[in-house]
């Protein structure tokens, strides 16, 4: 076990590693940041002075050294256009990205998963058919296009419901959340409705499709042999033998929904992670790109890697079949 | 036709699901329609020269001062919408059909060519492949357009490199089990060029499942392009796909303008769900495991 971990642990250094290359010759590969950076009627001085300041004089390999160096640091260098330190940045606009996604996912699980569970029960009936009809389009229908319609029906039509920003905030641990006012609670929901659609319709399909699976086992014919109600055998046992996959896809999918927060949060103007991407890529902000592509590679690889130990530890299996 | 032919009876099982037979009606007619955009649309929208600013973002059913009536209004420069859609369409499933035939190719042979080799360049394949697979194809798209600028080829590339990860999985499952089956082994036992055992015995064999793949494929690919182009990182602007144009008309939507977004999603999400009904169907219809 120990020499599986250890394996999957250089493995995933590696990964890293590669990534931090391509990320780092891709970013810098794009245009010239000096062109954003300074107004073109600067003088020749100027120029040369920023260009040296942001060490953009060095050569390609130069850079990424020194990139790495300070990468093991835990320095991710000054954002261009914020002129703070990355890192500072990110973790600022973190908690908004992050209470979105959490409400988004949650909602899309305690929502999703017993509509799942009864959409398989009751396959044939009409509110089933209703829930998987709701689940096809959460799947096809594009994210940005679900957040618009949301926009336009309840904001502008109804005007029920603010369209953009988070709204008021409140402090906890020091951190502003939108979570703890009721005005920002009502900036959150569009958002985070917009951005569960899809794990809402992915939970559903889960949940019905290891219901029916479930229903048809002895597990179950020997509970309804025993006198159990119906009521029980689905809360006691059939949620029990589901909530494996669905615990696992709960897990990976926080990750995932990080990446959907980017479309949500450009058509709502919610001040996170995602929509400082989306800005930087549009400012050439470099700084601000690398750490954000690294900070997300690194999510990804530590939720893969737990994946992997954790069904390693659950399945001895698993372990003598060497990873390649 | 032969009515015992393998396609003959795969259309009549197709026939028998009004639903399908329904949205391949719809996808067709669009198809049509977009193929025809030039002849039919009552605008060329992007000769600047037709454009009247007079008639900016006026609602559906407005007379224009050229004298054709807008059924679905006019855009922030006076454009038709309906003709924009008629375009729009055309660029969009271009871009899909493009980026998916070649992430098709490029994905099944990595796929079979895995499969055919085995041992260590197997393995290799596959680590990569699913490595791939578990980041979100959204975030690979994203950092790819922004990696490579704007246009038609940075966009497909975009495209394909989201999307090649699924063919070459399906194509490595279903070539793994025909690897196995005698006649390669027969193939094999006369001195044939790997390559010709690979493309014309082993990936012919795999065709059914790569198939079902393409079809969903084609319809995230252009629902793909029509998030990254509303992002602002798909197509130039001067060839505005229907993303861009639901992206243009957000801002008025505001203020109440609806129809500048509204109606050229309204076609993305027509196409887009047509096309997946009947990949569904196609699916269902080729999955052993699901015939009754």
């Amino acid at each position: 076990m120990l020499g599986f971990i250890i394996q999957r642990l250089m493995q995933a250094c590696v990964v890293m590693l590669v990534i931090s290359v391509l990320v780092f010759v891709g970013v810098y590969a794009v245009g010239n940041p000096i062109d954003v950076l300074i107004s073109p009627d600067a003088t020749q001085l100027i120029r040369e002075q920023t260009i040296k300041a942001y060490g953009l004089d060095q050569p390609l390999w130069k850079q990424y050294l020194d990139f790495l160096n300070r990468l093991v640091r835990g320095d991710f260098g000054r954002s261009f256009v914020f002129n703070m330190p990355v890192l500072e940045l990110i973790f600022q606009k973190l908690p908004a990205t992050l209470e979105l996604t959490l409400l988004a996912v949650l909602g899309a699980t305690l929502l999703g998963v017993p509509l799942g569970i009864y959409a398989g029960y009751r396959p044939d009936s009409a509110a089933s058919k209703a829930i998987m009809a709701i689940s096809i389009l959460g799947f096809s229908v594009p994210t940005f296009w679900i957040g618009l319609v949301l926009i336009f029906t309840f904001a502008v039509t109804l005007g029920w419901l603010p369209a953009g920003s988070r709204g008021e905030t409140a402090s906890l641990f020091g951190i502003q959340w939108s979570f703890l006012t009721a005005n920002g609670l009502m900036h959150l929901f569009l958002p985070a409705l917009n951005l569960s659609l899809f794990k809402f319709a992915m939970m559903v399909r889960l949940a019905r499709a290891g219901t029916r699976e479930t229903m048809l086992t002895d597990t179950v014919k020997f509970a309804r042999a025993a006198g159990l109600s119906e009521w029980t055998i689905l809360r006691r046992h059939v949620l029990r033998l589901i909530a494996i996959p669905i615990v696992t896809v709960f897990g990976l999918e926080l990750g995932s929904t990080l990446a959907f927060a980017v479309v949500t949060e450009t058509i709502f103007s919610w001040p996170g992670i995602g929509k400082l991407i989306i800005d930087s890529i549009s400012t050439l902000d470099r700084p601000v790109m690398v750490a954000y592509l690294m900070l997300v590679a690194f999510l990804f690889i530590v939720i893969n890697l737990s994946v992997d130990i954790a069904y390693a530890a659950l399945d001895p299996r698993l372990r003598t079949r060497r990873a390649a | 036709m032969d009515p015992t032919s393998p396609f003959a009876r795969f259309w009549d099982e197709f026939r028998r699901n009004r639903v399908a037979v329904a949205a391949l009606g719809v996808v067709l007619a669009i198809m049509l329609l977009a193929l025809a955009a030039p002849l039919i649309s009552p605008q060329d929208p992007y000769d600047l020269a037709n454009l009247v600013l007079m008639d900016a973002r006026r609602p559906p059913g407005h007379v224009g001062s050229k004298g054709f009536t807008h059924w679905l209004g006019t855009d922030a420069q006076g454009r038709d919408l309906l003709s924009a859609i008629l375009y729009g369409l055309r660029i969009s499933i271009q871009i899909g059909i493009i980026a998916g035939s070649i992430a098709f190719v490029l994905g099944a042979t990595l796929g079979a060519f895995a499969a055919y080799f085995g041992g260590r360049i197997e393995a290799l394949i596959m680590r990569i492949i699913d490595l791939q697979l578990s980041f979100p194809a959204i975030l690979l798209a994203l950092v790819l357009a922004a990696l490579l600028g704007q246009g038609k080829w940075p966009l497909i590339a975009a495209l394909v490199t989201a999307q090649y990860a699924y063919f070459a999985r399906t194509a490595h499952g279903a070539a793994s089990t025909e690897r196995s089956k005698d006649y390669v082994d027969a193939a094999l036992s006369t001195p044939l060029a790997a390559r010709r055992v690979v493309f014309r015995h082993i990936l012919p064999n795999c065709l059914p499942p790569l198939i079902v793949v393409a079809t969903v494929q084609i319809a995230n690919s252009i629902a793909l392009e029509a998030t990254l182009s509303f992002l602002g990182l798909g197509l130039p602007v001067t060839e505005p796909s229907l993303g861009m144009l639901i992206a243009n008309g957000f801002q008025y939507m505001l203020s109440g303008r609806y129809w500048i977004s509204i109606y050229p999603g309204v076609a993305l999400i027509v196409l887009i769900v047509a096309i997946n009904l009947v990949g569904d169907q196609v699916r269902d219809q080729i999955n052993p495991r699901l015939r009754r």
